[in-house]
């Protein structure tokens, strides 16, 4: 096995671009397991840990959306993005233990395309696009044909993740991740939701109970649809029962699960249901409380 | 903490600083905690060959061929052995039936089972080179369940078999049987005005020690071995080890290395043999480490088992009569299992009085891993079961579930189903009412002036749940557990004591093979020692086969068997001190001739407290050394029909309240306080007593809900061998553990100490289960609890509620 070491981004882009069976490593908490188990015995290891650019983060031009650095540590997203990314923050927040909150980041995470990452649903919900990039140029993946297949995605052999664009929350975000410890545990499903005030929309991530991550579309229209037609986004009105019902069933029939070792596909479906209505009923009580004020006078919640 | 009670045969007084009763600091509690502790995985030699074991993909298969010429031919690879390479006709190992083949012969019987072992200049180059062994399988049809074993075509694991049970038992697939019948159950069954029967089923645990299975071999001039390892009983290890390599026993010298956690999963032998045939073969140092995924195929799990359980009581709660049957899977090999059935059987109904019981305790061979010893051994799986029937019939009687169990709790002077009289203190009663008389811990204590804090919910961090769906329960449970081997085992230690002046001081050394796994046992030891010789400096040697036997380090044992040898030779020494400073200096004062005399604080006294002499002017330049086996009072073996028979030394109770917060919707269980009181008889150290039973109670916690580990019940592989899918607990799922010691002596035991490491792991278990049904009115009659238990949403048949 060959280490890799570029000193540059454009170095790294001309070794991927050289070695595209290269598999890109930087805080190794992915990676490291799979060659740890013997799973994976990759040609070349592409270290990324001397590219400073990629744990850093800024404003994107236009100022609606966070350019997050691939390899920004997970502490560091909770502890300086909650603002902006909220529910990525809380579920950063979920992420295995301190230690490997240290060392990995949301490029690992969209790298491996894993149904169980605890970042895609709350970038799935908050609407983001994959900063992709390799010597022919950059591209933007938006985050909904990211994810192509079980572990698969829609990055081509010679790219590389160098940051994800993370549209800034315009209203309450919610997380959820359903494991059977209370810490430190890989999700048996979770959900991701988020308002979006400016767009009166609302969007939606499921995680671990389909092939790969996925958006309750169904579900969303029928929301939005509901709160559009009671003037819910004006009037402030608690959501009725019977919408965060509806809502909950689709989004459970979103799903698509297997039973495995960590849960069965029933469970799946019905712990996604029952997490889509509690993070809509928490959300939508944030947006009355205080953020339809603040959207309401233009600000940012 | 609250204590009771005065010390029991106690010889020297108190007064020396660091002595027993005191909490003492572990001697290797700093370097653990700061990660500079060397665990045999740590260790290092020059020159040093690294191990790897091939092992079978699968559970059942006729082994049709193995080559291994490719693996041979590896460059970095020194040797490749397999079954023909043994050197002896002792092919085969084991704690009590020597079934275990060293190297699969002609045929594996469980996933995981070792196949042939490489050496290698590099691990990586070990591993590879196992992977090009090539072994064709023919697959055989697997036996999983007691049906299977049983069945008239069922395969038999082990032909023509030779062991002491084998004569006794009803089918070759039942390793051993005890049934325990007392009184007349069909009498007293018509008695009852309430029966209550149950099934349950009790899934399989695993030890999770921390740290990996590994060792280091040297090879010696004298053609002998020196073996460096993490394990449970040196001894016991090198009867097993030195027969397969054609060895006597003085050439396989063996020294303990730094253990990172046991729990009964280091009883029987994972690399040992492997580590010396490689060494002894290619005459290089052969190190060997397990990493996890191995370790869960390395060692011998918790039996997981089913248990049948009919109770019947009268209207005004008296227990009529108890009938049961408990079926323990014991997988491929025997391990301990036909102890850990005595165990079941024996303890199979609790501390409670019942003068009618039938029961039957079985264990299985069959294609799933192998199980053996894990704290609580046998007494656990049983705990988990009856008690789960007390609440049944309380609730059916409509009675406090303390109370009907305090009406029916055995105390000092019951007489036990084996028909043993249970002659020390025995607070059962005592130890429900403490933890019941507890403070409730505040309820929603997740709502804080800052919001919802979600650490004290259940899901935690994940953020599942702001109070939606949260319904607290409370449950009781309490239990039993026999301290020390059993069944007549000749159960003894050895102690080595010298005594000498070093650098003008008098300091007490202290040489055991007592494994130190973590429980103390090195703390304690010292204690004891200025205990009874009044020095303040006591140096403990590294444990090895250089000194007698120490027992196992299992059984909740060590304090008290060791702890027992150490005190003995301690007070030989001492006397042989007191006649040193007799002839020495007793013409110049008559007390030396008169007076009881005690060692304290380096100086004879009288105990009158006159100082006579200076330890160090006694010895001068003399050593006093003694060893000496010791052994506690004799058991015998129960009788084959009826279970009858004086079989343990000693019992131990805890008793648990458990208070849990369930998430109803989605079936996540937040366990906020599990409060424990144990009877310890006497606490040598107060704090490792409490260690202890925190320890124990979080283990047994953890088999509550979430530890398991998962066979196929087609294939008998296991589905979830890491980490990552075998979850225990962290410190956000263990509560607050307030623990109430009882100090009630046995005068049996030395100090009237009872053991303590195994008692809290079987109350707590039963105690979380009763508290999630209280809170969700399921009958959850399977352990552990899943999520998909608790909502409907699992599979038929799984949920039991």
């Amino acid at each position: 096995m060959d280490f890799l070491r570029p000193a540059t981004w454009e170095e790294a882009l001309a070794a991927k671009a050289e070695h595209p069976s290269a598999v890109p490593i930087a805080g190794g908490t992915d990676v490291m397991v799979e060659i740890n188990f013997d799973h994976r015995r990759p040609e070349y290891l592409l270290d990324l840990t001397r590219i400073g650019d990629l744990q850093t983060w800024d404003t994107v031009p236009g100022g609606d959306a966070v350019r997050l650095g691939a390899s920004v540590p997970y502490t560091r997203i909770m502890e300086n993005l909650r603002g902006e990314l909220p529910g990525l923050a809380l579920a950063a927040h979920t992420v295995a233990s301190p230690q490997i909150r240290n060392r990995g980041g949301v490029g690992g995470n969209l790298g491996t395309a894993s149904p169980a990452g605890d970042a895609h649903p709350a970038l799935l919900a908050a609407g983001a696009e994959v900063e992709a990039e390799s010597v022919r140029g950059t591209r933007l993946i938006p985050i909904d044909d990211f994810y192509t297949g079980v572990k698969r995605n829609a990055l081509a052999p010679d790219e590389l993740i160098r940051a994800v664009r993370v549209q800034k929350a315009d209203g309450p975000q919610q997380f959820s991740k359903v494991g059977t410890r209370n810490a430190m545990v890989i999700a048996v499903c979770a959900f991701g939701l988020a308002l979006h005030p400016e767009t009166r929309t609302v969007r939606t991530g499921i995680g671990s109970a389909a092939p790969t991550p996925i958006r309750a579309r169904t579900a969303e229209e029928f929301l939005n649809a509901a709160l559009e037609g009671g003037g819910f986004w004006d009037n402030g009105k608690i959501i009725t029962p019977s919408v965060a019902k509806r809502f909950a069933e689709l989004s459970a029939a979103a799903c698509n699960p297997i039973d495995d070792v960590r849960g069965t596909a029933d469970y799946r479906r019905h712990a996604v249901g029952v997490m889509a209505r509690r993070t809509l009923m928490w959300t939508w009580e944030a947006y009355r409380a205080t953020g339809r004020d603040a959207h309401r006078k233009g600000e940012v919640a | 903490m609250g204590t009771t009670g005065l010390p029991a045969g106690i010889t020297q007084g108190s007064r020396t600083k660091g002595g027993i009763g005191e909490s003492t600091l572990r001697p290797d509690g700093t370097l653990k905690v700061t990660g500079e502790f060397a665990y045999s995985s740590d260790m290092w030699h020059e020159d040093m060959l690294w191990g790897q074991i091939l092992r079978s993909p699968v559970a059942h298969a006729e082994i049709v061929s193995i080559d291994t010429a490719e693996a041979l031919a590896t460059p970095g690879v020194h040797a490749v052995l397999t079954y023909d390479d043994l050197p002896t006709e002792v092919r085969h190992y084991g704690l009590e039936i020597q079934d275990t083949p060293v190297l699969a012969h002609g045929r594996v019987r469980h996933h995981g089972e070792p196949v042939a072992v490489v050496a290698a200049d590099h691990p990586e180059t070990a591993r590879r080179a196992a992977a090009k062994i090539r072994v064709e399988y023919r697959e055989l049809p697997v036996v999983t369940d007691e049906a299977s074993a049983v069945a008239p075509d069922a395969p038999v694991l082990h032909e023509n078999r030779g062991d002491s049970h084998a004569p006794h038992v009803p089918h070759p697939n039942i390793v051993h049987r005890q049934p325990i019948v007392r009184g007349n159950v069909t009498e007293a069954r018509r008695r009852a005005d309430v029966i209550v029967e149950g099934e349950y089923t009790f899934g399989m645990q695993d030890q999770a020690f921390l740290g990996p299975e590994s060792g280091l071999a040297v090879p010696a001039e004298d053609g002998g071995v020196d073996l460096y390892i993490a394990t449970q009983w040196l001894h016991a290890d090198l009867r097993q080890i030195a027969p397969v390599l054609g060895l006597p026993e003085d050439k396989v010298r063996m020294t303990l290395a730094g253990v990172g956690g046991a729990f009964g999963g280091r009883e029987d032998l994972s690399m040992q043999i492997h580590a010396c045939l490689l060494a002894l073969r290619t005459g290089r140092p052969v190190k060997i480490v397990y990493n996890r995924f191995e370790s869960f195929f390395g060692h011998v799990h918790r039996h997981p088992a089913k248990l049948y359980y009919e109770h019947g009581a009268t209207s005004d709660g008296r227990l009529t009569h108890v009938k049961c049957r408990i079926v323990l899977d014991g997988g491929a090999y025997a391990s301990s299992s036909p102890a850990v059935v005595g165990n079941a059987a024996s303890l199979g109904i609790g501390p409670y009085v019942v003068d009618d019981v039938d029961i039957e305790a079985i264990a299985l061979y069959t294609n799933n891993p192998p199980c053996g010893a894990m704290r609580g051994f046998g007494a656990v799986q049983a705990c988990f079961a009856y008690e789960a029937q007390m609440d049944k019939l309380a609730a059916r009687l409509g009675l406090d579930p303390v109370e009907f169990r305090q009406r029916n709790a055995m105390a000092q002077g019951a007489v036990m189903p084996t028909g043993q009289v249970v002659d020390s203190p025995a607070p059962v009663a005592e130890l429900l009412r403490r933890v019941k008389a507890r403070p409730m811990p505040p309820e929603r204590q997740w709502e804080t002036t800052e919001g919802v804090d979600v650490r004290q919910l259940p899901g935690g961090l994940s953020n599942t749940t702001h109070g939606e769906g949260v319904v607290r329960g409370v449950g009781y449970a309490v239990g039993i557990k026999n301290v020390g081997f059993s069944e007549g085992f000749d159960d003894y230690s050895t102690a080595r004591v010298r005594m000498e002046v070093v650098g003008g001081e008098p300091v007490a050394t202290v040489h055991t093979a007592m494994a130190e796994v973590g429980q103390g046992g090195v703390t304690v030891h010292a204690q004891i020692a200025r205990t009874e010789l009044g020095v303040t400096q006591v140096t403990i040697q590294p444990a090895d086969t250089r000194v007698g036997s120490a027992g196992s380090t299992s059984a909740s044992r060590q304090t008290y068997v060791t702890g027992g040898a150490v005190k003995h030779a301690c007070e030989l020494v001492r006397e042989r001190v007191l006649e040193i400073g007799r002839r020495r200096f007793g013409p110049y004062h008559p007390a030396w001739a008169t007076a009881e005399l005690l060692l304290e604080s380096g100086k004879v006294v009288t105990d009158g407290g006159e100082v006579l002499a200076d330890l160090v002017d006694v010895l001068e330049d003399e050593a006093v050394e003694v060893e000496r086996e010791w052994r506690h009072r004799p058991t015998e073996p129960f009788d084959l029909r009826t279970g009858q028979g004086f079989g343990h030394v000693q019992y131990s109770f805890a008793a648990h309240r458990a208070v849990v917060e369930v998430d109803t919707e989605l079936g996540l269980v937040k366990v906020i306080e599990l409060a424990c009181a144990q009877d310890v008889g006497k606490a040598l150290n107060p704090l490792s007593v409490v260690g202890q039973i925190q320890g124990g109670s979080t283990q047994g916690l953890g088999v509550a809900v979430m530890e398991e580990i998962v066979v196929d019940p087609v294939t008998a592989k296991v589905k979830n061998p890491s980490f990552t899918d075998y979850l225990i607990p962290t410190i956000l799922d263990t509560p607050t553990i307030p623990v109430d010691v009882l100090e009630l002596a046995d005068t049996h035991a030395p100090y009237g100490l009872r053991g303590v490491g195994e008692a809290p792991t079987l109350s707590s278990t039963p105690a979380v289960l009763a508290a999630i049904r209280a809170a969700t009115g399921l009958e959850l009659n399977r352990t552990p609890v899943r999520p998909e238990h608790l909502t409907g949403a699992g599979p038929a048949g799984s949920s039991g509620g």
